[in-house]
């Protein structure tokens, strides 16, 4: 079946809410509207308002209640219409959420997932192209994840939703209807905390995740002939995939790390540094990063292009890197 | 009212005390690692709401609320343990005071930002609604966080749904130190209200009849699908937001005027009333809190604390390895 990576996030929502009646969702608009980008579109006509809840504009609202619905054994999922909205509910998630089970010694659960849609490239400006998984990152209690395939958003998320902690689910909205492809019409699901090898090769590995894995295969394509790319997917953010990248480095030796949030005090960081400390000595260059330029992402075409890795961007640094 | 309800209440009321004052007095003695937020004072309020619960609703007990805890049922020595930070807390030594709940009573675990448990209390009745469960919510917070946006955000949504909670408010005057005039432009609070679309009611926090009387209400309009109630109890806490704090920013005459209200005087007056003698249920009573407190600090003392490790578990519902 082809589907869109928008359509596959509508139907693991669909099939999650078919399969277990304790699945809600809650959001702004989510209901009648189907959502600002549609995501949940069909699912109130489907299951109703009690299930399909339209809510204030109440981000922290949002979480708490959502908080105090999985408590109960529901299995709520909260959308965020943007994924930068996620800053008004961050005191929910960070001290709420995540805290919950550990501060109740093991007695409480917390199953719920944040999605939402993340990322640059479509001139949202400032407050509609964020990537807000590094403030995530440092959080024990949740677990991240960013699909960069319509298979992969799919199992994902009903991987998320079945899960007993809580997810933040980034989907990356420029994505959402420029990708397409085949995906089982029978129930799968992909596990959180595993990578995918998207590409193997013997000179250079890429770590990645989200919308840059398609810039990233690409320039590994184009590539070919002229260096051998290996290609890492995280696809979960938290926890890293330690065994994939470890065994990636030691194959190749060169890492560069891409992701389209900016640099300073990204994912790519915590990976580059993991990888000198246990790493040292499979490494016969420095670990490199592309990612966003440090700023805000910028409204303007011009200023989108300057701030944003495209192919251009990590082909030039794949070349740097493989000279070493 | 039953004479024997009347002693049970009497009961809880000294029970609180007890246990409070010797979690002061631990304090002093430097036993206790972390903050202590006393609420003696304040223990009609907890007593009065939560002596009209059944055993499975749920409480979303505020910093200073112990006595709620004690009230819905939890175990006196798993929270000694609690406070002592031991293993047989509820938390297993991984927070202080009452950020560990109990959930086998209902009980939830605040957080140190205050009002947020009360969208998580919106939440569980929102889940009671769709369940169509006979249960009630009941969030606790104080006037200083009424100030909040969750605060807001949690009685807006309940106000749309009418949902089965009564957000009880114990208005003690002092955010820490900031006192109710540059805390809100209006004399109750309670009065925001019928601004989310449901009733505000007001009742004194130091009387044990005002309380249950307001609270039963609350309950019963919850319970009835008429939905929440802003009940504000107005009260006064005796020691300072915390042990540490001397309480300088109020008078000494205020404090005198809040003890001549003390709701545990005030009920003997009561009991006394009533023809009992209460010079022989104040002797009965205070041996038998004096024994559960002593019990309870003897379980507390002898748990062990949690091993280095420890601290690494709980985390996930299975633990992540990432190798």
């Amino acid at each position: 079946m082809q589907v869109t990576y928008i359509q596959a996030i509508n139907q693991a929502m669909d099939e999650e809410m078919a399969r277990d009646g304790n699945v809600l969702l809650l959001g702004e608009d989510v209901g009648v509207l189907g959502g600002a980008f549609k995501a949940t579109e069909g699912l109130h006509a489907k299951f109703g308002s009690e299930r399909v809840v339209d809510t204030p504009i109440a981000e922290s609202l949002i979480v708490g209640a959502g908080v105090g619905l999985a408590i109960h054994g529901m299995r709520p999922i909260l959308e965020m219409q943007f994924i930068d909205f996620i800053s008004c509910g961050f005191d929910q998630i960070v001290n709420m959420a995540a805290t919950l089970r550990y501060r109740h010694g093991g007695q409480a659960s917390c199953p719920i997932v944040i999605r939402g849609p993340c990322g640059a490239g479509v001139h949202g400006g400032i407050y509609h192209s964020q990537n807000p998984e590094a403030w995530f990152f440092h959080v024990p209690g949740l677990k991240v994840v960013a699909p960069a395939t319509a298979y992969d958003a799919k199992g994902l998320l009903k991987s998320a939703i079945r899960d007993d902690d809580p997810v933040i689910y980034l989907e990356h909205k420029f994505l959402y209807r420029r990708i397409k492809e085949d995906i089982p019409d029978t129930e799968y699901l992909v596990p959180i905390g595993k990578a995918a090898l998207r590409k193997e090769g013997r000179d250079l590995s890429v770590i990645t995740y989200g919308s840059p894995v398609h810039a990233v295969m690409k320039a590994a394509k184009d590539m070919a002939g002229e260096i051998d790319i290996e290609v890492i997917d995280l696809r979960t953010i938290l926890p890293l995939d330690w065994k994939t990248i470890r065994a990636s480095v030691a194959k190749t030796g060169k890492v560069l790390i891409v992701h389209e949030a900016r640099r300073t005090g990204g994912i790519g960081g915590e990976v580059a540094a993991r990888i000198a400390e246990e790493l040292f000595e499979s490494l016969d260059g420095p670990v490199v990063r592309v990612a966003s330029k440090d700023t805000h992402n910028a409204f303007a075409t011009s200023l989108e292009d300057y701030i944003l890795p495209n192919q251009e961007k990590i082909t030039e640094a794949i070349r740097k890197l493989a000279a070493y | 009212m039953t004479e024997q309800k009347e002693r049970e209440l009497y009961f809880w009321l000294r029970l609180i005390r007890e246990f409070e004052d010797r979690v002061s007095a631990l304090d002093k003695q430097g036993k206790i690692q972390g903050g202590v937020y006393s609420g003696k004072g304040q223990e009609a309020v907890v007593v009065g709401v939560c002596h009209e619960l059944r055993p499975d609703d749920w409480i979303f007990p505020l910093h200073r609320d112990l006595g709620a805890f004690l009230v819905k049922g939890a175990d006196p020595k798993r929270l000694m343990a609690q406070i002592l930070g031991k293993r047989d807390g509820f938390a297993k030594g991984k927070d202080s005071f009452l950020h560990g709940g109990d959930f086998s009573h209902c009980i939830f675990g605040a957080t140190s930002m205050l009002g947020s448990t009360l969208p998580v209390a919106v939440g569980t009745a929102y889940k009671f609604r769709i369940k169509k469960e006979d249960r009630v919510a009941i969030a606790f917070f104080g006037e200083g966080a009424s100030s909040r946006g969750d605060v807001h955000e949690a009685m807006n949504f309940a106000g749309i749904y009418k949902l089965p909670v009564v957000f009880v408010c114990e208005n003690n005057f002092y955010a820490y130190s900031t006192p109710n005039e540059l805390q809100f432009a209006v004399e109750d609070v309670a009065d925001r209200g019928p601004g989310y679309g449901f009733k505000g009611d007001v009742c004194s926090g130091n009387d044990l009849h005002s309380v249950m009387k307001a609270a039963k209400k609350a309950i019963d309009r919850a319970r009835g699908g008429e939905g929440p109630t802003y009940l504000e109890c107005k009260t006064y806490r005796y020691h300072g937001h915390s042990e540490h704090d001397r309480a300088t920013y109020r008078s000494e005459e205020e404090l005198i005027t809040w003890e001549s209200r003390d709701p545990i005087e005030r009920w003997e007056v009561y009991l006394e009333k009533r023809k009992y003698n209460r010079s022989a249920i104040q002797a009965e009573t205070a041996e038998r809190v004096r024994k559960i407190v002593e019990d309870a600090l003897a379980f507390a003392e002898a748990s062990p604390l949690p091993e280095g490790l420890e601290a690494m578990e709980d985390l996930y519902a299975t633990p992540v390895t990432e190798d």
